[in-house]
């Protein structure tokens, strides 16, 4: 029996994954928790950037949404959403962390329905900044449960892109050159693309978890690297901020 | 250059500068007193019919006080901006109830979620049955179209949800940058009929301030054709000519200022009070079963007299004061 449960697992696998100095823009809950995380671990320059108009908080605890007063505590800026996008849109901003949504082999997102889009068996929120952000950004990264409900062949709908149709396709769809998706960080697996084909890749396992199970739990064919590595447990100085500072309440990590 | 492109989605307001320059050339001037109250601002500023923005992001500074007001007024057929809006929305789409009908018309960049706080039972209900027109954009889309409004151009060129099913849904076009070749999307303006913001201060003139991220509001108070302010506070012109770096909206952008002191709860107000999540809890709750939602919003909205009623049945003065507790991190107030 491990000593962390998956989506403790998930943040820190994703909160290492954020270098000093970068700047990302984050959506609610996971993806704030591990940049929570990383603030306070190894990036303590790390310029988390909320669409809201937040920019660069000392987080003193997670937000719960992402225009909240948390989100500009200590903050170097107070702004607006144009401010923050238009950053992103000149390519000053290197990262975006997304949270859960339907996903394809190629990045693509789905936050908008589930079933027929005219009588949707789910009406979800929509784009919010998700679509802006996955636009801009250099490099997105969505953390998010791993099973076939959500690893889908074909999305009910595309809200966000990842890589579209394939290799060149946001170029000539318009989308700024040199973008897309990075990497996908689940309870099973942390996957890349890979980049002739920009097709989702397995290329760590968590603990006890085999290649077959992902597979299993992915809709559609997914790849691997030449070298699956296995993904390094959450040490025990991340759990401990992780449980006792970014979620004291065990909001996300549960109890 | 691969063919452009038209979005499918319906266009609900017209983008024309001039026929908004035509409307800007006769809005009042004038330096006058434009306090009145949250009854009477909504009574005669907003019509059945009319495009409503809501400033502030779902559940933070939002002008809880009017969007209540408009559901006690029973205002019909409204078209909606659906930008960043959780609870804002999900009192909007408390009006579409028994075959009435409040929204018609909805441009959709988030709606129906409250973030982390999960789906809203009865928006989703209501955006499901189809009785709503709705169009697709993001966040920052509507932003920009409200920019536009804002500078009196027809439209403005941005560069997201262009390969997208939410670009296929929008009333966008992709057009070819005259100077790059590069393709772009271009978002036609958004003029609303009225805008609800609340603020923290202003002056009886209408000459605001806001602490903390403006989102938004700083383009939709420009945009908009009538604005009706709701304030925390009112302060006196000679202090905001004493600091008019500190203005965010200029008085003559604005209608009506009514002072409504926690005019954002269940919101957050930065610096002021944080969000009532248990209350927040509770609405979510009500709406899982549509008879008890329709007690729940007798009990909290038609059955009051104004919304300062609404904070003595939500715990009154001791609860506001709890809640400027969380928001001042206060040691020992725990969230």
């Amino acid at each position: 029996m491990e000593n962390y449960n998956a989506i403790e697992l998930m943040i820190c696998v994703a909160a290492r994954l954020l270098e000093n100095g970068a700047t990302v823009g984050v959506g609610t809950g996971a993806p704030c928790a591990a940049a929570m995380l990383a603030q306070k671990l190894y990036a303590p320059e790390l310029v988390v950037i909320f669409e809201g108009g937040g920019v660069a908080p000392l987080l003193p605890s997670m937000p719960i949404s992402v225009g909240d007063s948390r989100t500009t505590w200590k903050a170097l800026q107070a702004t607006s959403m144009c401010e923050v996008m238009d950053a992103c849109q000149r390519g000053m901003v290197d990262y975006t962390f997304l949270g859960g949504a339907q996903i394809d082999a190629y990045g693509n997102l789905n936050s908008t329905v589930a079933g027929d889009y005219r009588r949707p068996k789910v009406r979800f929120p929509g784009s919010g900044g998700a679509n802006d952000f996955a636009s801009f950004c250099w490099r997105t990264m969505v953390i998010t449960q791993h099973d076939r409900r959500r690893f889908v062949t074909t999305l009910d709908f595309l809200t966000t892109p990842g890589y579209l149709t394939g290799p060149g396709a946001r170029e000539a769809a318009g989308l700024p050159a040199g973008g897309g998706p990075y990497k996908v960080i689940t309870d099973l697996a942390v996957m890349g693309y890979h980049q002739q084909s920009k097709r989702m890749q397995v290329e760590s396992l968590h603990p006890g978890v085999t290649f077959e199970k992902v597979q299993e739990n992915t809709g559609f064919e997914i790849l691997c690297v030449p070298e699956i590595r296995e993904t390094q447990r959450p040490q025990e100085a991340e759990l401990q901020v992780l449980r006792e500072q970014v979620d004291p309440y065990r909001y996300l990590i549960g109890r | 250059m691969s063919e452009l492109k038209v979005g499918t989605g319906p266009l609900f307001m017209d983008p024309d500068p001039d026929a908004a320059r035509a409307f800007f050339r006769t809005k009042s001037r004038a330096q006058t007193n434009k306090l009145m109250t949250v009854k009477q601002a909504v009574a005669t500023l907003v019509k059945d019919g009319d495009y409503l923005a809501s400033g502030g992001f779902g559940t933070n500074r939002i002008a809880t006080a009017l969007l209540h007001e408009v559901l006690r007024q029973r205002k019909r057929d409204l078209g909606f901006a659906g930008h960043t809006t959780t609870h804002d929305f999900q009192i909007m789409a408390a009006g579409n109830m028994d075959g009435e009908r409040l929204l018609a018309r909805v441009d959709i960049s988030y709606i129906v979620g409250l973030e982390a706080r999960g789906l809203s039972p009865h928006a989703r209900r209501v955006m499901e049955s189809g009785q709503v027109q709705v169009c697709e954009w993001s966040n920052y889309a509507l932003a920009c179209r409200f920019r536009a409004a804002m500078m009196g151009v027809p439209y403005l060129p941005v560069r997201s949800m262009l390969g997208t099913d939410t670009f296929e849904k929008s009333a966008a076009r992709t057009v070819q940058c005259p100077f790059t070749g590069k393709k772009v999307a271009a978002l036609p303006a958004l003029y609303p009929d009225v805008a609800l913001i609340h603020v923290h201060e202003a002056d009886v003139y209408g000459n605001c301030r806001i602490r903390g991220v403006t989102i938004a509001d700083y383009e939709v108070a420009r945009a908009a054709k009538r604005v009706i302010i709701t304030t925390e506070r009112l302060i006196s012109n000679d202090e905001i000519r004493s600091a008019p770096h500190l203005t965010v909206i200029p008085g003559f952008c604005v209608d009506a200022v009514c002072e409504v002191p926690f005019g954002s709860y269940p919101g957050n107000m930065a610096g002021e009070y944080f969000s009532d999540e248990e209350h927040l809890r509770l609405w979510l709750q009500a709406e899982k079963d549509e008879q008890a939602f329709a007690a729940f919003l007798q009990k909290y909205i038609y059955g009051v007299a104004d919304f300062e009623e609404y904070l003595r049945l939500c715990g009154g003065m001791a609860r506001m004061q709890k809640l400027q507790a969380i928001e001042l991190m206060v040691p020992g107030e725990g969230e």
